[in-house]
C-alpha cells in the first residue's frame, strides 16, 4: 500500500535508468542522509560517534570495496587489510612529506596508492580462479603486513613502529588529531564515505559493474561476447583497492589516531570479508549492513547488561559476546545465505504485495 | 518464513539499540576508578594476574577502609584484549564518565591516548610501560610512567650483565640476543640498547617475534642456536613469554644467561617449562609472596568473600603483587590529591597534581602494609617516572628467588636521550600543546 511503484510513470529513458527509480525509495534515502548528516550530530553522544558510528562508516567502505572485488566480480580476495594498510601508510607518508596540502586530498589519493599495489597483487587473478586466488591475495596479506613492520621509511624511522596523526586543520577547524571534535570527523567520514558509495552504485549499474558481473557469472561466455577479461579483473582489482586504502587511511587519520602494523594484519582481512559474506555479496547495502552487524553487535551485546543494571565482570561479557555473535552469524546465514541484503529485498517485496500477499 | 521475520525484527532492534548512547549513570558520591584489563585472548596469562592485584588491592580499600578519604573507589573494568582498537574504544565508553586516572595496560594503547588525554585532561598512569619519553614531565603534564622506563630497564640489564661478565669494559666483542615481541612495547628499548652496544663495542642480535608467532618460535630460537649469544634479553608479553622459556630450554640454551624484562617474569611464564627453566632470570620491582599485611587484608576481606575472581593460590604471585604496586600508585596518589586540594571528590585534574607530588617512602610503604614491596617512589613535576631501581630475581624450578641487590638505572645515559626522545616527539606531533599546567613542588 505505502510502497508500491504502481502509478509512477516515467516519461523518459533517464527516468527510468534513475538511480532510484521508486519515489519512496527516493523519500527514504532523503530521510535517511537527513538523519545522517543532521539528526545523528545534534543527538548522539561522543561514545556512539567515535566508537560505533566512524567505525562502522569507515568498515561500510572497506566492505564496499571488497563487495566490488568478490561480490561483483566473483574474485576472492583475503588481502584487504593489506590494502587498508598502504592507503593508511600512503597517506601517513604523503602528509609528512608535504605537511601543508589539505589532509582530505591525502587521504583520497592514498586511495590510488592502494589501487596500484592491488593491481600489482591482481595480476595473477587471469591464470588463477577461485581458491587458488585467495591463496595469492593472502601472500600479498602477508608481504604488506611484513612491509609495514619491516620497512621502517613507511613509518619514518619511529621508534615504536606506530604511525601518529598530528592535529590538521581545514578551513580553521581541527580535522584530525587529539583536537578534531567526534562530530567534525564523523561528518568529515559520512561524506567521503557517502559520495564514494555513490560513485560505486554508479559503477555497478554501469558499463563496468556489468562487465564485472559477466565476468563474475562465466568468464568464459563473458569473453565470448567480448569481455577483455584481463583488463575488467584489474579495473576490478583497482577499484577495490581505492576503496579498501582510502578506508584504511580514513581508519587512522579519523578514527584510531594512531596506527600499528597489527592494525591491518589478517584478522583485518577476514573482518571485512565477514561483513561482506553476512551483508551480501554483490550488494553495496550489504556491505553497510554487514559492518553495522559485525561492528555494531559486540558493542550493544557489551553494554546490554549495564542497560538492565547488572554488573557482569567485563571478561564474562566479552566472552559470551564472541557466542552469541558466532550464534547469530551461524542463525543469519541459515534463515538467509545470500546476507542481510537479501533479508531487506524479501521484506521490500513483501510491502510490495501488502496487505494482499499471494 | 517466521524465522525470517524474527531475524529481520533482531536486525532491526540491534541497529536502534547500537544507536542509543552507552551512558552509565555516573554516581557523584564515588571516584571512578576504570581498569583497563584483559582476561581473554592471547594475552590474558599475563592479564589476568595483573587485573586481579590491582582490582583485589583497591577492593580492600573499599571494604576495609570505606575507600579512600572516606569516598567509595568506583572500580569498573574494561576489556582490552590488549588490542588498541578495543583500548580506545574503551577510552572512548569511560572518558565522560570522569574517570581519575588511566592505566591503558598495553604500550600500543597507551600511545594511541597519549593525544588524547593530554587535551582531555585525564592523567595516564603507564606503570613501567608505554612511552619512554613521556617521563619528562615537562613536555607530557599528563602521562606518567613510574618506578622505571623500558630504557631503565634495559640499562639495568645490561648493567646486570656487565657485572656478571666483570665490568662494562668486558662486554666487548660479545654478542647479545635480543628477543621481543614485534610490536610498540617490545620495540621500545631498541634505540638505548643500540646506543650501549656503540659505546661498550658488543653486537647485538634481533630476534623479533610477530604477534601472530608468538606460539611458534622455532624459527627464531634456530637462529639462536645458530648465533649462539653470549646473552638473551627477553622483552616478551603474554603467550610469548611461556614459549620462549620453553624453546631456549629445548635449544639447550644456558638459562642463567637468560634475562628477561620485568614483564617476563610471572611463575606462568617459567612453570610450563618445568624444571628446564630453572636458572631463567627476570628483572623485578615489587616483592613476591603473602607475607605483608595489606595482602592478608586482601585475602580476609576481598577474596575469602568472594568479591574477587582470584583463585586463593594466585594471590602473591609476581604478577598479582605487581598489580597491587599498580593499585597502591593509584590510590596514593589520590590521597596525595586530597591532600594538596583539601578535596574529597577529586577530578583528573586534581589526580594529575596528586600523581606529580606522589612519594611513597620506605617508611609509608610500611604503614600501608607492604614493607619492602617495592623500592621508594618519588615523582617529581620534572620527572615523571622517578628512574627507581629493580632487582633480578631466578626461577629454581618452584618459585622466584631474589639473587641480586637493588640496581639502580645508568641515569646519566638515559636521561638526556629520553629528553631527546621527547623534543623528537613533540617537534613530530605538532602543534603539541604548551604545558600550561601549574607545578606544585617547584621544579618547573
Amino acid at each position: 500500500m505505502l510502497y508500491r511503484e504502481v502509478g509512477q510513470y516515467k516519461t523518459s529513458y533517464a527516468a527510468d535508468q534513475a538511480l532510484l527509480p521508486i519515489l519512496q525509495d527516493k523519500i527514504g534515502i532523503a530521510v535517511l542522509l537527513l538523519i545522517a548528516f543532521v539528526g545523528v550530530p545534534l543527538t548522539a553522544s561522543d561514545f556512539t560517534l567515535n566508537s560505533v558510528l566512524i567505525p562502522i562508516l569507515i568498515f561500510s567502505l572497506a566492505a564496499t570495496g571488497l563487495n566490488l572485488l568478490t561480490g561483483y566480480t566473483g574474485l576472492l580476495s583475503l588481502g584487504t587489510g593489506g590494502f587498508m594498510g598502504v592507503g593508511a601508510y600512503a597517506c601517513y607518508k604523503l602528509m609528512t612529506l608535504f605537511p601543508h596540502v589539505n589532509i582530505i586530498v591525502f587521504i583520497l589519493f592514498s586511495g590510488f596508492f592502494a589501487a596500484a599495489v592491488g593491481i600489482v597483487f591482481g595480476l595473477p587473478s587471469l591464470r588463477i580462479k577461485g581458491f587458488y586466488l585467495a591463496v595469492a591475495t593472502l601472500a600479498a596479506q602477508f608481504f604488506l603486513s611484513w612491509c609495514f613492520i619491516r620497512v621502517p621509511w613507511l613509518y619514518n624511522y619511529n621508534i615504536s613502529a606506530s604511525i601518529e596523526v598530528p592535529t590538521k586543520m581545514l578551513f580553521g577547524i581541527a580535522v584530525t588529531g587529539p583536537t578534531a571534535t567526534s562530530v567534525t570527523r564523523y561528518l568529515v567520514v559520512l561524506a567521503i564515505v557517502a559520495v564514494l558509495t555513490l560513485l560505486a552504485a554508479n559503477l555497478v549499474r554501469g558499463r563496468t559493474g556489468r562487465t564485472w558481473m559477466a565476468v563474475r557469472d562465466m568468464d568464459l561466455a563473458a569473453e565470448l561476447i567480448g569481455i577483455r577479461l584481463y583488463q575488467t579483473k584489474l579495473l576490478s582489482f583497482a577499484v577495490s583497492s581505492f576503496y579498501c586504502g582510502v578506508a584504511g587511511a580514513m581508519l587512522v587519520f579519523l578514527y584510531l589516531g594512531n596506527a600499528e602494523p597489527s592494525s591491518f594484519d589478517i584478522n583485518q582481512s577476514f573482518l571485512i570479508l565477514f561483513m561482506v559474506i553476512i551483508g551480501g555479496l554483490g550488494s553495496l547495502l550489504g556491505s553497510f549492513l554487514g559492518a553495522t552487524l559485525i561492528w555494531g553487535l559486540p558493542i550493544l551485546l557489551r553494554h546490554v547488561p549495564t542497560y538492565f543494571g547488572l554488573s557482569i565482570e567485563s571478561a564474562k561479557v566479552d566472552q559470551s559476546t564472541f557466542m552469541i555473535l558466532g550464534a547469530l552469524i551461524i542463525f543469519f546465514l541459515i534463515v538467509e545465505p545470500h546476507g542481510l541484503a537479501r533479508l531487506w529485498q524479501i521484506g521490500k517485496q513483501k510491502l510490495r504485495v501488502w496487505p494482499f500477499p499471494y | 518464513m517466521r524465522l525470517k521475520y524474527l531475524a529481520l525484527t533482531a536486525a532491526v532492534a540491534g541497529l536502534v539499540g547500537v544507536s542509543v548512547p552507552a551512558s552509565n549513570a555516573f554516581a557523584k558520591d564515588s571516584l571512578f576508578v576504570p581498569l583497563f584489563t584483559y582476561r581473554t585472548g592471547a594475552f590474558a596469562n599475563s592479564g589476568i594476574p595483573i587485573a586481579n592485584g590491582m582490582h583485589d588491592y583497591l577492593s580492600m580499600l573499599n571494604a576495609r577502609d570505606g575507600g579512600i578519604g572516606g569516598v567509595k573507589l568506583d572500580i569498573q573494568e574494561c576489556e582490552t584484549q590488549y588490542n588498541d582498537a578495543k583500548g580506545v574504544e574503551c577510552y572512548d565508553s569511560v572518558k565522560n564518565k570522569h574517570p581519575v586516572v588511566i592505566g591503558p595496560w598495553s604500550t600500543g594503547i597507551t600511545l594511541a591516548l597519549i593525544p588524547k588525554v593530554t587535551v582531555d585532561h585525564i592523567p595516564v598512569l603507564s606503570m613501567a610501560y608505554g612511552l619512554s619519553a613521556a617521563a619528562v614531565g615537562a613536555d607530557f603534564p599528563w602521562i606518567f610512567n613510574p618506578p622505571d622506563t623500558y630504557w631503565d630497564g634495559m640499562s639495568i640489564a645490561l648493567k646486570y650483565i656487565a657485572e656478571k661478565e666483570g665490568g662494562f669494559a668486558k662486554l666487548k666483542g660479545k654478542t647479545i640476543g635480543f628477543i621481543f615481541l614485534d610490536v610498540g612495547y617490545g620495540r621500545e628499548p631498541i634505540p638505548l640498547l643500540n646506543d650501549f652496544a656503540k659505546d661498550y663495542g658488543f653486537k647485538v642480535k634481533m630476534y623479533p617475534v610477530a604477534p601472530s608467532q608468538m606460539q611458534s618460535q622455532g624459527g627464531v630460537w634456530l637462529g639462536v642456536r645458530r648465533d649462539r649469544p653470549d646473552w638473551m634479553i627477553m622483552w616478551g608479553w603474554g603467550a610469548m613469554n611461556p614459549t620462549a622459556v620453553q624453546e631456549a630450554a629445548r635449544t639447550g640454551y644456558p638459562m642463567d644467561h637468560f634475562l628477561g624484562v620485568w614483564w617476563s617474569g610471572s611463575e606462568g611464564d617459567a612453570r610450563p617449562a618445568g624444571e628446564a627453566a630453572k636458572g631463567y632470570l627476570s628483572l623485578n620491582f615489587n616483592a613476591v609472596g603473602t607475607n605483608f599485611p595489606a595482602i592478608k587484608d586482601i585475602i580476609k576481606d576481598v577474596v575469602n568473600k568472594g568479591k574477587s575472581q582470584t583463585p586463593k593460590d594466585m594471590v602473591g604471585e609476581n604478577f598479582y603483587n605487581r598489580g597491587v604496586v599498580n593499585g597502591v600508585m593509584i590510590a596514593e596518589a589520590i590521597r596525595n590529591a586530597q591532600k594538596i586540594t583539601g578535596k574529597k571528590m577529586i577530578d583528573g585534574s586534581d589526580m594529575r597534581r596528586g600523581l606529580e607530588t606522589l612519594q611513597i617512602s620506605e617508611q609509608r610503604w610500611k604503614q600501608i602494609g607492604l614493607p619492602e614491596f617495592a623500592a621508594p617512589i618519588h615523582i617529581t613535576c620534572q620527572d615523571h617516572d622517578g628512574h627507581g631501581p629493580v632487582y633480578v630475581q631466578q626461577w629454581d624450578g618452584h618459585k622466584w628467588v631474589k639473587v641480586s641487590g637493588w640496581i639502580s638505572p645508568v641515569k646519566d645515559k638515559v636521561l638526556p636521550l629520553l629528553v631527546d626522545a621527547a623534543k623528537d616527539y613533540v617537534n613530530k606531533n605538532q602543534p603539541w600543546p604548551k604545558r600550561t599546567e601549574r607545578c606544585d613542588d617547584g621544579t618547573l
